[in-house]
């Protein structure tokens, strides 16, 4: 496993070389990270629906996880954009960039998971609890993007800033992927070792009390 | 189907009856409002943009029924009462169709008096504005619900509602300035309804899996 | 009736509840006894269906129309009269003339003058009393009483003891209780929680 993540981190190195100018290297690590936050959030989701559709309870762990990881890869995203911003237009923050907005919200939200599970006991309840609102967390991405739409359209008529065209060359397109590819492994190799990690702390948990 | 009606007819009288009898809730949600509207004049400048004002209306109703959210589960939290209902045959999606009508209800009626006291203090209001806070009220009282279901169940109950609450309550706040403010609201309150079905349903449709112990 | 083996409940990390196994055939009245914190509550709420098992299994032949249960808390609404409290739980339990059998439980057990004040002013006999009118009003053929004796007054008692003296062979009965002496009918089978 560990191994996967150093290949991923290898990865990454690639396209530094790939010269495009110094801001546009941030997009090949920001756009990554945002969409594996999303795979995250999705993946979460997914078990989330699992453990109320069939009753997994092995599901609570999985989606925990992935909403951690979830929301470590968002925090990213939203510091990468932040520099992005930085270079690209000097400020630190700016609203009418969407993808920050939406990572904004969607930060909100699953901290605020963590809340709920940290001051719930932990049981069926919690677990089926935190998957409702994984749940909703999937379903609030795509309402908030289009609300973040309208709110662009109301309160910033005129663009304030030119966003970089997304339009590529094939060479940045492959480094592009080559970084997605990277970024999601990463992610799945960190999802994969929580999670392992988490079991064992749960297995240990068990064991120490029938000890008792 | 008769049957669940008449399940959520007579849980959501239940529910309208308890918060108005126990005389808390009703004159602090109504209170509280003109307050905020109030203490709002102060903290604007006076050359402020009338998108100021709606902004400061939606963000007043938003936390006034916050107010009437942590309060309709107190009885339930306290005293267990919501294990009767748990323990009726009656579908667990009816609790939370019956609540949920009451928080409407509620709300409605705290709108009622804001209102009138912004267009007194601010400006008018349109057609459109009432619209919007109609249609943002079933998003509020239905994802409200389900949430305040949640925290129940917590420790930090009073903390984690509005915590749960605000990023869910994002888009409604987007949906219902624009229908007060846009030059074509039709698109913020189609957006307002869009709001309302996804997430009313998907509240109906787990609120069970979040009740039960 | 109900039959459970191995049954298990925890909450956290504390195991209220191991390997408990119990077996009760219809028309029998089961006595739990055990000290506090012997999972006595726990147990009955097992079997009302308020909660799951995290092991072991359950196996309870009615289904929760059928299932009457007097806990801990009353379960009234403070705000609500005697009349409107039963009359939510009547239409909610789909109850035949729920007029007629709200008003001749509330005369048995003396709360008839009292039934438009909203309980809240009630004292604690009264609405255990109250309670146990709840728990009969849709005539259940499993009845969960747990410490029963513990919030009632001496005529709840009494009205309680012949409730249960009344001979139904399609109920059947389980009550917890830390004090068994108070239960006059001699109960069937018996069940005892607590370290051993």
């Amino acid at each position: 496993m560990l191994l996967t993540a150093g290949l991923g981190l290898a990865l990454l190195w690639a396209p530094e070389d790939a010269d495009q100018g110094p801001s546009q290297r941030i997009f090949y690590i920001h756009v990554p990270i945002a969409l594996t936050a999303y795979a995250c959030f999705g993946w979460a989701a997914w078990k989330a629906f699992r453990l109320l559709w069939k009753g997994d309870e092995r599901a609570d762990l999985e989606s925990y996880t992935a909403v951690h990881i979830g929301v470590i890869f968002g925090l990213l995203t939203l510091v990468t954009g932040s520099i992005w911003a930085k270079i690209s237009w000097g400020v630190w923050w700016t609203w009418s960039e969407r993808q920050l907005v939406l990572f904004l919200i969607l930060f909100l939200f699953y901290s605020a998971y963590f809340m709920l599970r940290y001051s719930t006991e932990p049981g069926p309840r919690r677990a089926r609890t935190s998957a409702v609102y994984a749940l909703f967390g999937a379903v609030l991405l795509p309402v908030s993007f289009l609300a973040i739409r309208l709110a662009d359209q109301l309160l910033h008529p005129a663009p304030l800033f030119n966003r970089d065209g997304p339009q590529m060359s094939a060479s940045m397109f492959i480094s592009f992927c080559v970084c997605l590819a990277a970024m999601l492994t990463l992610a799945g190799a960190i999802y994969l070792i929580e999670l392992t990690g988490k079991r064992i702390d749960a297995r240990l948990r068990e064991l120490r009390e029938q000890l008792a | 189907m008769i049957g669940y009606l008449s399940d959520v007819t007579a849980l959501a009288r239940k529910d309208l009856l308890v918060e108005l009898r126990s005389r808390d809730t009703v004159p602090a949600m109504l209170l509280f409002v003109v307050a905020t509207l109030v203490v709002f004049h102060f903290a604007l400048p006076d050359d402020s943009s009338r998108l100021a004002a709606a902004g400061m209306l939606w963000i007043a109703l938003l936390f006034t029924a916050l107010l009437a959210l942590v309060r309709s589960f107190v009885a339930e939290r306290d005293e267990a009462v919501i294990d009767g209902l748990l323990l009726a045959p009656c579908d667990r999606s009816a609790i939370w169709l019956g609540k949920t009508l009451s928080v409407f209800a509620f709300l409605a009626l705290a709108e009622a008096v804001a209102l009138p006291a912004f267009a007194l203090f601010y400006e008018p209001v349109t057609w459109e504005l009432i619209a919007g806070v109609a249609l943002a009220n079933i998003g509020i009282a239905a994802v409200g619900t389900l949430l305040g279901a949640m925290a129940a169940a917590s420790r930090a109950r009073e903390l984690l509602l509005p915590l749960l609450f605000l990023p869910l309550a994002i888009p409604l706040i987007v949906g219902g300035v624009g229908a007060t403010l846009a030059e074509n609201p039709g698109r913020y309150l189609g957006f307002l309804g869009l709001y309302d079905l996804i997430f009313a349903i998907l509240s109906w449709a787990s609120f069970e899996y979040v009740v039960t112990e | 009736m109900i039959h459970a083996r191995g049954l298990a409940r925890r909450f956290g990390d504390k195991r209220v509840l191991t390997g408990v196994d119990v077996d009760v055939g219809t028309g029998e009245l089961l006595l739990v006894t055990g000290p506090n914190g012997s999972g006595k509550t726990t147990l009955l709420r097992l079997l009302a269906g308020l909660i799951v098992p995290t092991g072991g299994e359950l196996d309870v032949a009615v289904d929760r129309a059928r299932i009457g249960f007097l806990g801990h808390e009353p379960l009234l609404y403070r705000e609500l009269t005697p009349l409107e409290n039963l009359d939510l739980y009547g239409r909610l339990y789909r109850i035949h003339e729920r007029r007629e059998r709200i008003g001749m439980l509330l005369e048995r057990f003396g709360l008839w003058d009292a039934r438009r004040e909203q309980t809240g002013a009630f004292s604690r006999g009264m609405l255990q009393r109250l309670a146990l009118c709840r728990a009969l009003l849709h005539e259940p053929d499993l009845l969960l009483l747990d410490e029963p004796f513990s919030a009632l007054d001496a005529a709840g008692t009494e009205l309680l003891l012949d409730e249960l003296a009344k001979p139904m062979p399609s109920r059947t009965v389980v009550v917890a209780s830390h004090l068994p002496e108070r239960l006059g009918t001699t109960p069937t089978a018996h069940l005892a929680l607590g370290s051993a």
